[in-house]
C-alpha cells in the first residue's frame, strides 16, 4: 500500500509519499511555510478531503480544508470559536486548534475539533463552519474538571467516536482527564478511575488527570488505550477501572510518554515511545538511547525495538500526535521528533530507519492513503 | 468615511498582497468589519470571538495605540494593523 505521511510543524507543512514497497520516500513541502500546524487529518470517508488545524506566531487560529489531497487549501469560512461571554462571565477564545477528529461514518461531513483553553466544537459541513459543544464547553461541572490547568494552557485532544454508535464520545484533556458521553455530547461524565495523578493531592481524584493520549480499538471499541502522564493503561468497557500496563515495562525504562498507537486490526498489539519521566522530567528517550515498546498481549508484555535507531546519544521528544501506524498487512509505523527528524519501519517496529532530518519541530505525523 | 488600512504581511493572503487598502468606518470595529465583507476571515485571524485584538497583534489609529475596537476613526485616518514583535 502506498501513503503519504502529513508532517505538521512548528513552522509549516511538509509531506513524505512512498512508493509502493514504501522503499523511498519523497520529501515535499513546505506548504505554509512559518504556519505552526498541529494537526492534519484525513477524512476515511471521503479520502480526498483533509483538514488541517493551523495558526501563525501572531494571527488567531483556524482550520484549512483541502478537497483535492492537499494540492490546495480553503480556510473555514467559521473558525472554532467559543461562544460570546456573558455579562460577569470570564470570557475564553480559542488560543489554538489542538485535534481534530473525523465525526461517525453515519455522518458524512462531521467533525470535531479540540483547542486550548479545552474547548469541543463540531462541525456538519465538512470542517467550513464550527459551532462550539455546549454540552462540554458550558458543562457546569467543567470549571472543576479543568481547576488545575496547566500555564500554557489546557489542551482537549484524543476525540474518539465509538464506531459502532455516533453518540458515543471519549475525550481527553491535559490537565483534566478522560471524559465520555453516550448522547452525542450533551452531557459528559469523567473516567479516570484506577489512573495515577501523583500531582494531585487526593489519589483516588475523579477528575483532574494528564492523559497525553488516548486511542479506541476500531476493530474492538470496548478496548481503550491510554499513555497517561502517569503511566500506560488500558480500559476493557463496560469496565470503568483503568489498568497500569505500563507496570510491565522495565523499571529502568519506566512507562511515561506522549503517544499510543494501535494495531489497525489486533486490539492486543500496541506501541509507545518512552521518555524519561523521571526528576525533573526531561522527556526525552530513556538515558539517550530511544527505543519503541510493542505489546502482543494487551500489556501484560512489553518487547523492545531499536534496532536502526541511533544506539546512544540521542534525545529524542515525541509528540502526542507525532506517532502513528499505516493500514498495511505488515504494518508501518511512524514518528516525528521535536528535533525534525522523522523515523519509519515497515516492519511492525521490528527495525527502523530516517526518512528525514532537519525539519523544524514536529507536531503531528500522521498517515493518508 | 474612509480610511487606509495598513495591513500586516501574515494578512497579506487575505488582500491578495496588498499591504494598503481603503476601508470605510468611524470606529475600529466598523473598519474591521468593512475589512471582513471584503476580505472575508481576516478579522477572526486579528481579533478573537469576545472582540479583544489577539495578544500578537497591535491595532493604531494614526500615531494612537487602540486597547479596544471602540475607537474612532475620522475621515483619512490610517489604522495600522501591525505583528508585535514576538516569538522566534
Amino acid at each position: 500500500m502506498t501513503g503519504t505521511l502529513w508532517v505538521g510543524t512548528r513552522k509549516g507543512l511538509f509531506t513524505l509519499r512512498a512508493d509502493a514497497q514504501r522503499r523511498t520516500w519523497k520529501l515535499s513541502g513546505p506548504q505554509f511555510l512559518g504556519h505552526v500546524v498541529h494537526h492534519v487529518v484525513q477524512d476515511p470517508r471521503e479520502p480526498r478531503t483533509l483538514l488541517m488545524a493551523a495558526r501563525t506566531g501572531h494571527l488567531g487560529p483556524t482550520v484549512y480544508r483541502s478537497t483535492d489531497r492537499g494540492r490546495s487549501w480553503r480556510e473555514a469560512s467559521l473558525p472554532p470559536a467559543f461562544r460570546t461571554a456573558a455579562a460577569g462571565e470570564s470570557p475564553r477564545a480559542v488560543e489554538r486548534v489542538f485535534w481534530l477528529t473525523p465525526g461517525h461514518a453515519s455522518q458524512p461531513g462531521s467533525w470535531y475539533a479540540g483547542s486550548t483553553p479545552a474547548g469541543l466544537f463540531r462541525s456538519t459541513d465538512g470542517g467550513e463552519r464550527w459551532e462550539p459543544v455546549a454540552g462540554f464547553n458550558d458543562h457546569p461541572m467543567r470549571p472543576k474538571w479543568i481547576l488545575n490547568g496547566t500555564p500554557d494552557g489546557e489542551l482537549l485532544h484524543s476525540i474518539l467516536v465509538d464506531p459502532r454508535d455516533a453518540r458515543h464520545i471519549y475525550l481527553g484533556i491535559s490537565v483534566g482527564g478522560v471524559f465520555e458521553s453516550t448522547d452525542g455530547g450533551a452531557d459528559w461524565a469523567p473516567l479516570n478511575e484506577g489512573v495515577a495523578a501523583d500531582f494531585l493531592p487526593d489519589p483516588n481524584a475523579l477528575f483532574g488527570h494528564d492523559p497525553h493520549c488516548i486511542a479506541l480499538h476500531p476493530a474492538d471499541p470496548d478496548r481503550l488505550y491510554q499513555q497517561n502522564h502517569c503511566g500506560i493503561y488500558r480500559l476493557d468497557r463496560p469496565g470503568r477501572r483503568w489498568e497500569r500496563i505500563g507496570n510491565a515495562m522495565p523499571k529502568k525504562v519506566g512507562d511515561i510518554g506522549f503517544p499510543i498507537v494501535l494495531h489497525p486490526c489486533d486490539p492486543d498489539t500496541a506501541w509507545v515511545l518512552p521518555m524519561d519521566g523521571q526528576t525533573v522530567w526531561p522527556r526525552t528517550s530513556v538515558g539517550g538511547r530511544p527505543a519503541v515498546y510493542r505489546t502482543r498481549d494487551a500489556g501484560r508484555s512489553w518487547q523492545r525495538l531499536d534496532r536502526g535507531l541511533p544506539e546512544a546519544n540521542a534525545w529524542l521528544t515525541v509528540l502526542r500526535q507525532a506517532m502513528c501506524a499505516d493500514h498495511s498487512e505488515r504494518t508501518g509505523l511512524y514518528f516525528g521528533t521535536t528535533g525534525g527528524d522523522v523515523w519509519a519501519s515497515t516492519n511492525a517496529g521490528d527495525s527502523w530507519r530516517c526518512l528525514a532530518r532537519h525539519l523544524p519541530e514536529i507536531y503531528s505525523v500522521t498517515h493518508a492513503h | 468615511m474612509s480610511c487606509t488600512v495598513r495591513i500586516a504581511s501574515p494578512l497579506h493572503s487575505y488582500t491578495s498582497g496588498a499591504a494598503m487598502v481603503e476601508a470605510r468606518g468611524g470606529t475600529l470595529a466598523e473598519v474591521l468589519g468593512d475589512l471582513e465583507r471584503r476580505f472575508p476571515g481576516i478579522r477572526f485571524r486579528v481579533i478573537d470571538e469576545q472582540s479583544r485584538i489577539r495578544p500578537h497583534l497591535r491595532l493604531f489609529v494614526n500615531l494612537r495605540e487602540a486597547r479596544d475596537l471602540s475607537a474612532p476613526v475620522d475621515g483619512g485616518d490610517t489604522v495600522h494593523v501591525i505583528c508585535a514583535l514576538s516569538g522566534g
